[in-house]
């Protein structure tokens, strides 16, 4: 449902992506990783329509919605306010939807964004991106800045919404572990490139990926994988 | 005393129109970061128009609304002006309106001539505590209150207010839900003709309104807004009519002249104290 080619982004003369493919299947949870300034970010914004390809495509058949680096609150609104104008694009205003998947954002509606925890506020804008009824939900760095039990928990949620609504994922995420643990296949991207795609488990085991990638990560032999 | 409440009441009228094109500058600032020097303009249009309107036998009210709908339209012109191109600095902006503004006054000229125009208002007078106050004045107050409460409303109940103060908020996330900020920015300015066209409306009646009357109002009202940190509608109104006040009791007491001066002075105070309280604010 989401098909990349050979997409290149700059940043005034700076190339951020330079010739980038991928394809994302109606459903998939596809991770996106790679060292800081790879790109991953860019690839996703790019996706998302808030950066203009230089050249290249990015054709996505249906809707996309994301969740951004450091959640982005509207602080000084509510949770509801903020969570019904995820719904402008498309005019929805039905939270009930939103409350069934994340029942816990029910209990704060009424609460300032701004003055909410990490994790809560990262549910907010989960439950902000799904009031557009995204086919795609991009979601960039889940699990920055918030406790082990929070982003396990939040994991938990996007499960759920990938097999009860079929909504795909493109997760960009620097917790390795987290990002093979959840999606079933993975990217890796170094300076604007793809360098290697394919089913996480075969990139957890993969010694080159593991050294060239992600440092030493004894514990990424032992992790869990999506297949 | 019956001195002291004239005074109060004439200055709180012209707070009144001070507060009206202050909260014009608040919204166009919030949501574009563009200051709108063009929006003391809007008051003097809304005046010359009201008056042109009201003349051709237009009846009142009617009169009056089509005056605040046009410049409502007028300033959305403004808007597309002055942000149109997209990309363009806040800085760049802010001198587009100022430029716009001359452009108003050659063109309020060229329709209406160089004589002050005072269109006809809600005549008699009232007594309060001893002292004849003229009901146009008490008027300028109640729709002012009025509008301040309508724009609240609108900001806090409707989508597409809560969307301009997103948009104002975090324009990033803004963009990202699907809001298109600029065209928050062309509804803000829209707004603002509104507000300015108001004040012109209600204030002309009362004080006559000339084509250089635009930079005394836009002073008073920009001095409000920055009262309001140009961010806060509730805190202009009372700039507004803190600075009305203190201009009439000043040209009451002391001498008519020194009313920009006032203003001016007022501004650079509270200027001064808002950037310590800032600094106070980073250094803690």
């Amino acid at each position: 449902m989401l098909h990349i080619t050979d997409l290149v982004v700059r940043y005034g003369s700076a190339v951020a992506l330079d010739g980038v493919s991928l394809e994302v299947g109606r459903g998939e949870m596809v991770a996106l990783v790679g060292p800081n300034g790879a790109g991953k970010s860019t690839l996703i914004n790019t996706v998302s329509g808030m950066l203009e390809p230089a050249s290249g495509s990015v054709v996505v058949e249906g809707t996309v919605a994301q969740v951004p680096e450091g959640r982005q609150m509207f602080p000084d609104m509510s949770v509801e306010d903020n969570l019904l104008l995820g719904g402008w694009s498309i005019r929805n205003r039905q939270l009930d939807e939103v409350f069934d998947l994340l029942p816990d954002l029910a209990g704060m509606r009424r609460r300032k964004a701004g003055r909410l925890s990490g994790g809560q506020q990262q549910m907010v804008a989960i439950g902000r991106a799904l009031m557009a009824r995204p086919d795609l939900l991009a979601i960039d760095e889940l699990s920055l800045g918030l406790a082990p039990i929070v982003v396990d928990e939040l994991a938990e949620h996007l499960r759920y919404l990938n097999a009860e609504r079929g909504t795909a994922v493109l997760l960009v995420e620097q917790e390795v572990t987290l990002a093979f643990r959840l999606c079933a296949r993975a990217c890796v991207l170094e300076a604007g490139r793809v360098v290697v795609t394919g089913p996480s488990s075969e990139l957890a085991e993969s010694d080159a990926v593991r050294k060239a990638y992600f440092g030493d990560l004894a514990e990424l032999a032992d992790v869990e994988v999506s297949r | 005393m019956s001195e002291f409440i004239t005074y109060l009441v004439t200055g709180i009228a012209l707070g009144s129109s001070f507060a009206l094109i202050g909260s014009g500058f608040v919204v166009v600032h919030r949501v574009t970061r563009v200051v709108n020097f063009a929006q003391g303009s809007l008051a003097v249009l809304g005046a010359m128009l009201s008056a042109s309107l009201l003349a051709g036998r237009l009846p009142h009210v009617v009169g009056e609304m089509v005056t605040v709908v046009v410049c409502g339209l007028v300033g959305v012109l403004v808007g597309v002006v002055a942000i149109g191109k997209r990309g363009t600095p806040p800085l760049i902006s802010l001198i587009v309106t100022l430029g716009v503004s001359m452009l108003f006054s050659a063109a309020i000229i060229w329709l209406w001539g160089q004589d002050p125009v005072s269109p006809p208002g809600l005549d008699g007078f009232t007594t309060i505590l001893g002292a004849e106050v003229e009901r146009q004045r008490l008027l300028v107050l109640v729709v002012t209150l009025v509008a301040f409460a309508g724009l609240s409303l609108f900001f806090s109940r409707t989508y597409l207010g809560k969307a301009l103060t997103a948009s104002a908020s975090n324009p990033f996330a803004a963009r990202l839900v699907g809001i298109d900020v600029r065209r928050m920015g062309l509804v803000a300015f829209g707004l603002s003709g509104v507000l300015g066209g108001l004040a012109g409306v209600l204030v002309a009646p009362s004080n006559a309104l000339s084509f250089y009357s635009d930079l005394p109002m836009a002073l008073g009202g920009f001095a409000a807004a920055v009262f309001g940190g140009l961010v806060s509608p509730l805190r202009t109104l009372v700039g507004g009519l803190g600075l009305g006040v203190a201009g009439q009791l000043t040209a009451g007491y002391l001498n008519g002249s020194y009313q920009t001066e006032v203003a001016l002075l007022l501004m650079m105070v509270i200027m001064i104290a808002r950037s310590r309280s800032f600094a106070h604010e980073e250094a803690k």
